[in-house]
């Protein structure tokens, strides 16, 4: 189909795709720290709906975006707390903890918009989009990639500082030490609960941020459930990159290519149904799923409480 | 010793399968309810908060869900897909598998039977056409687990994800089904609905269909299943100890297969028995997401499917009163969800102070443990 | 087996004024948990450039010890000097502070990370990780020990014995006065164990004071240069480096041997354990002419980076105890799980009594009376929160007369299960209480009951008395014995040299997963034993 490689076409798909990947890259990012670090976010969901929450009305009521990011970061790092307090540090279960987050956080953000909102659903403005000079010329990636919100271009940043971290720093070996074998950390005098503390409340702020991302920069409005999953996908990403950062990048890409494939199909004259389009993704992760599936490696004390004591 | 335990079981130990004297029904009580009435007092703080009058609000709750003759029946009827749903997700838990898809495996199972019912039930007699949409909402249900099953079972494949994936793909499918092969006449795509002639029959001088039986038929046998009878034993160690299973004799890759498919069964029967009982008709959007909401009742309920029943039937007030209630205050239905999420969490930290209680720890944090851990 | 041992220069140094300091010094160490009093007011010198040895049978509370040594435990009463000044050391970092390293038991390297990072591991001062001051410390510490490190290797690809070298690098990484090591040589071969040795004499040349544990009378005798046996909380008697020296070794084990279980001893079977393999039990088995197990060329793959095995045959009769010798992770758990059908071969036959038994499920097998007794006994070998009494049927689910066409017969379990506790002598509240609040030497015992119960026909042990006490080891052997009399063939794979001499008819030794010869028991049996576990090669690399 020779329609489908006009630069119209690709501009938008990747513009489009870029968009819509990086709430995804922010919270799979903070997916796989805390992963690495042995703790599993089932909650993640719930993290970033309420930084999508959190970042809309602070930047509805301030009108300052970067305020609005910074507030959707507390929330998601309160609601990690949750995650600390009852996991990492008590040692219930992880899952069902997760998913008690995710409950309660999507109940919370819809009565919470209610009671501020009531009815009316308020519109932020488009957030500027940053042309990099020079490079906004090339033809393709110059409307795409190169023209984006700042953000965007943050987004990639932290990639390559968290990926830098958990490579180079003491930190950054701790977690990996923690999500393989928690005894062999405490015993070189290193705190477990701490250092999964930190991680987990790490992966909450790049959560609530990506959320933010999503309702500020992405959709410009909260909806109660915008999230759509995004948390979930975002674990499904972390989950395949196991621990390769750049990973993340690439599977997020590849979930936002595809959601905004249908309006650049549109562009073109192509309608697909929305529903196959939106189910192309997750088809195509199972897909890779069935055919690699015994190279599923993820870390051994993943999901596993630590207490000192036991083995 | 017991320390040792820890971590290496997985999931949460369930009463019901280890008579112990120990416990006491009492502790049982509180386990239970303490949870649910924590829920609700928190609930009423945030309902404070946020200016409505909370006691008002339990009034219409219980009014609207328990008290009138209509919302009562609202209520039991709704504790027929719970049930189902609560059932499917215990025979998964309880072999330590995560069956995070039943929206998936609910709603293209409802898709099928929507979209087959009126003519079915139009061209045999109504028994009849009861029975094969039953089996075609558990066929439909548990073939929606296979692929994740089969991908556990042989390869470890962490079923949170696939049940997920299949999930999405599912309600995905299900719209796509409603949207074209299943379009009925109607101009917002939704199926033809089915005929009041061919719908449940409902209990005499009731708004009740008789799908509330079977539900509880079902429930007694999933209990009756684990309680009783080695293949729920099996289940049981696979969820216990899963390397012990693999030690002791267990076909694990097959027994994962048909614990799921039956998982998902379960679940594509509660979407078969809403169907052709309540709704009678499917919307392309409509999405009544069982799943999540339901997890908590099944964890209070400790895995028990009889134990379900009081849980199923709390869950039917709050949402038929909550529905009511939440627009009189005007807030969104989704207000529900704080409190069943709130029920869970609440449960977790019931669960971890009586196990300190039970191993003879004092509540107390532990000084020297602290001290220890930042060293 | 003996390690050489020179003890003049030690006697040596001890004249010289500044060395009288100890480097650690216990005064009235008491620690007590519920139910048992780990250490009774226990007194106890670490030397500067001495070895310590700690010995002790499993339960006499030289783990509880070392843990408040180190930091992890703090004493419930009795004062801790270091170098002479009294502390208390509230953590293990403190302890790390202070000069004490410790290196466990299980090796606590981290499989996935290289050899610098595991080093790296809380020791890193900066944000950054300062690779280079680390290689450099590497290099400087590999060096006093005399081996050969590479610091970018993946610390899981390494084999046991270097493994433990690095971790005594680690325990000596911020600079220690003491090193204390928890049964180092359990998993080594006797090479390593000399390597070991001389590692640890480079160090105390250097002024360095090291605590040795060991349940191994002549282990200790060899490397000690004082040692210190523990009984039950207690310490029973201690011997200076003048007495080591001047007595020869047997007389040395007799004085030890007589701490630990008093004048008044008859011919104690404990005792004679100790001293010489039960060779007599073995006289009255009943061995059949047909094999009962065969493996004919068989291999499989290992898991988690273990060694499968490759081209193994055996043959064992009925009657016959086969040992599997070998250092750990050679295939051993390949071998056994192959064998009971829990991991399938590639290549290769395994015959039951005369039958193929290639396709047959586990399950089948257990029922055609082929029983596995594992060595993970928490991990896969029981469901801890179960009660005793389902874990002893445990393998028999959905069969009569516990289960009566699908449903469960609870009169029936408890029944069996009473019987089994009282003839296995199982130590439990209850039937009903949970396994997993036995002690291990209870649930072993209990392990062992489901599986040699119901006429097995074939059994195999792995590492049955791993852990165990003297008595439930002794009680297991015993067990063995008995069976080789009902005709039944065993297998017991286990690193234990000791105890395959004791229980074995014939040793196959298990390397790289290949079998590189079988042993007949007797006199010399162990040094050839020995030979063939090192001969082939000195490190063995687990696969990545």
């Amino acid at each position: 189909m020779p329609d489908l490689l006009t630069p119209t076409f690709l501009t938008a798909l990747l513009a489009g795709g870029l968009l819509a990947a990086v709430p995804l890259i922010f919270a799979s990012l903070g997916e796989i720290i805390a992963e690495q670090a042995g703790v599993l976010n089932v909650g993640l969901e719930g993290m970033m709906i309420s930084g999508a929450f959190a970042g809309f009305a602070a930047t509805q009521a301030t009108g300052d975006l970067w305020l609005g990011v910074a507030a959707g970061a507390l929330a998601g790092m309160l609601v990690s707390l949750v995650m600390v307090l009852f996991c990492v540090r008590l040692g219930m279960d992880q899952i069902i903890v997760g998913i008690a987050i995710v409950l309660t956080a999507e109940g919370v953000t819809s009565v919470l918009h209610t009671v501020i909102f009531g009815q009316s659903y308020p519109r932020l403005d488009r957030v500027a989009v940053f042309e990099i000079p020079l490079l906004r010329d090339i033809p393709v990636l110059g409307g795409s990639v190169f023209s984006q919100p700042l953000a965007v271009y943050m987004g990639l940043a932290v990639v390559g500082v968290v990926a830098w971290m958990l490579r180079a720093t003491s930190w950054g070996l701790h977690v990996r030490a923690a999500g393989e074998r928690p005894a062999s950390l405490d015993a070189a005098g290193v705190s477990v609960v701490r250092v999964r503390t930190v991680a987990e409340i790490m992966c909450g702020a790049l959560a609530g941020i990506g959320g933010a991302y999503l309702s500020i920069v992405s959709s410009g409005t909260f909806v109660p459930f915008v999230t759509q999953g995004a948390g979930f996908i975002a674990i499904v990403i972390a989950m395949l990159a196991r621990g390769r950062t750049w990973w993340s990048v690439l599977g997020a890409l590849l979930f936002g290519i595809s959601l905004s494939l249908t309006t650049a199909l549109q562009l073109v004259g192509i309608d697909i149904p929305v529903d196959v389009v939106t189910m192309l993704p997750f088809i195509s992760v199972m897909v890779v799923l069935i055919l690699f599936a015994r190279d599923a490696r993820l870390p051994s004390a993943l999901g596993l409480p630590y207490l000192r004591g036991s083995r | 010793m017991s320390d040792m335990t820890a971590g290496l079981d997985s999931g949460i130990e369930t009463a019901a399968r280890i008579p112990s004297r120990r416990r006491g029904w009492v502790d049982a009580l509180v386990r239970s309810v303490g949870p649910i009435v924590l829920a609700l007092l928190t609930g009423a703080i945030l309902l404070a908060i946020i200016g409505r009058d909370p006691i008002a609000f339990y009034d219409d709750v219980l009014k609207a869900g328990l008290f009138r003759a209509s919302g009562l029946q609202d209520t039991i009827t709704r504790t027929a897909p719970v049930l189902l749903v609560g059932a499917g997700l215990i025979v998964a838990f309880r072999a330590g598998l995560w069956n995070l898809g039943s929206d998936g495996q609910y709603l293209l199972a409802a898709a099928f039977v929507a979209g087959v019912a009126p003519g079915l039930l139009a061209s045999v007699p109504v028994a009849i056409g009861w029975i094969l949409l039953a089996f075609l909402g558990m066929a439909v249900g548990a073939a929606w687990t296979i692929v994740p099953a089969w991908l556990r079972g042989r390869y470890g494949v962490n079923e949170i994800i696939t049940t997920l994936m299949m999930s999405f793909i599912g309600v995905g499918l299900a719209a796509l089904l409603v949207k074209g092969p299943f379009d009925g006449p109607s101009t917002v795509p939704q199926t033809s609905v089915i005929d009041p002639a061919g719908m449940l029959l409902d209990l005499p001088d009731v708004r009740i269909h008789i799908g509330v039986f079977l539900a509880l038929f079902v429930s007694a046998a999933v209990y009756w299943l684990f309680a009783r009878t080695a293949f729920g034993t099996r289940m049981d160690v696979l969820g216990a100890n899963p390397r012990a299973a693999v030690h002791v004799g267990i076909d694990v890759p097959r027994l994962t297969l048909v614990t799921f498919m039956l998982s998902g069964a379960l679940i594509g029967l509660a979407a078969a028995v809403d169907i052709v009982g309540v709704f009678s008709y499917m919307r392309a959007d409509w999405n009544p997401a069982y799943g999540l909401k339901v997890v908590p009742l099944v964890f209070l309920a400790r895995l028990n499917a009889l134990a379900m029943i009081p849980f199923a039937v709390f869950f039917g007030v709050m949402s038929i009163g909550g529905a009511y209630a939440t627009r009189r205050a005007d807030l969104p239905g989704d207000f529900l969800l704080v409190l069943i999420g709130l029920v869970l969490l609440f449960m977790v930290l019931t669960q971890y102070l009586s196990d300190k209680r039970e191993r003879g720890e004092s509540l107390l944090p532990r000084r020297t443990r602290i001290a220890n851990a930042h060293a | 087996m003996t390690l050489g041992a020179d003890r003049s220069d030690v006697a040596a140094r001890r004249t010289t004024p500044d060395q009288l300091t100890p480097t650690v010094e216990l005064i009235e160490i008491t620690k007590a948990f519920p139910g048992v009093i780990a250490n009774d007011h226990i007194s106890l010198v670490a030397m500067p450039g001495e070895v310590l040895c700690l010995l002790g049978e499993n339960g006499a509370g030289k783990s509880t010890l070392m843990s408040i040594i180190s930091g992890l435990y703090q004493p419930d009463s009795g004062r801790i000097k270091v170098g002479g000044n009294e502390v208390r050391i509230h953590s293990p970092r403190h302890g790390r502070e202070l000069g004490v390293g410790m290196v466990y038991q299980h090796l606590s390297l981290i499989p996935t990370l290289t050899v610098l990072e595991n080093l790296m591991m809380g020791a890193n001062p900066g944000i950054v990780l300062d690779q280079r001051s680390a290689r450099t410390r590497l290099a400087e510490l590999a060096s006093a020990l005399g081996v050969a490190v590479d610091p970018d290797v993946r610390a899981g690809s390494l084999a046991l014995g270097q493994q433990q070298h690095i971790e005594i690098i680690k325990a000596l990484w911020s600079g220690s006065r003491l090193l204390i090591l928890d049964e180092p040589t359990s998993m080594l071969t006797p090479q390593g164990a000399m390597e070991l040795q001389g590692v640890l004499r480079g160090l105390t040349a250097r002024g360095l004071a090291i605590i040795f544990i060991t349940h191994k009378l002549h282990e200790a005798i060899a490397i000690g240069d004082r040692v210190a046996v523990l009984k039950l909380g207690r310490v029973v008697g201690t011997m200076g480096p003048d007495e080591l020296a001047a007595a020869p070794p047997q007389e040395l084990q007799e004085r030890i041997i007589t701490m630990m279980f008093g004048e008044a001893h008859a011919p104690d079977a404990e005792v004679a354990e100790l001293r010489e393999p039960a060779v007599a039990a073995r006289a009255a088995a009943v061995v059949t002419a047909e094999p009962l197990l065969e493996l004919v060329d068989v291999s499989a793959v290992g898991a988690d980076g273990q060694h499968g095995i490759q081209h193994v045959s055996l043959t064992v009769h009925g009657g016959e105890v086969v040992g599997v010798a070998g250092i750990d992770g050679n295939g051993q758990r390949a071998f056994a799980e192959v064998i009971a059908g829990q991991r399938r071969q590639i290549a290769g036959e395994i015959r039951l009594a005369g039958t193929s038994i290639d396709r047959t499920s586990v399950s089948a097998r257990q029922r055609m009376g082929l029983r596995y007794v594992t060595d993970d006994r928490l991990g896969e070998g029981v469901v801890a929160s179960w009660p005793v009494s389902i874990n002893l049927v445990l393998k028999r689910i959905g069969q009569m007369p516990y289960w009566n066409r699908g449903t469960v017969d609870r009169s029936a379990i408890e029944t069996t299960a009473r019987e089994l506790i009282e003839e296995f002598d199982i130590r439990t509240p209850s039937p009903q209480t949970r396994i997993g609040k036995l002690s291990g030497g209870n649930i072993q015992k209990a392990i062992i009951a489901r599986e040699v119960a119901f006429e097995p026909k074939v059994v195999v042990f792995n590492k049955p008395t791993h852990g165990l006490d003297v008595r439930t080891t002794h009680a297991v052997r015993e067990r063995i014995g008995e069976m080789t009399r009902q005709g039944v063939a065993v297998v017991v794979i286990s690193s234990d040299l000791d105890e395959l001499i004791d229980v074995c008819d014939r040793v196959a030794v298990l390397d790289a997963g290949r079998l590189v010869g079988i042993v007949e028991n007797g006199p010399g049996a162990e040094t050839r034993i020995g030979e063939l576990i090192v001969g082939a090669a000195a490190a063995v690399p687990i696969p990545a």
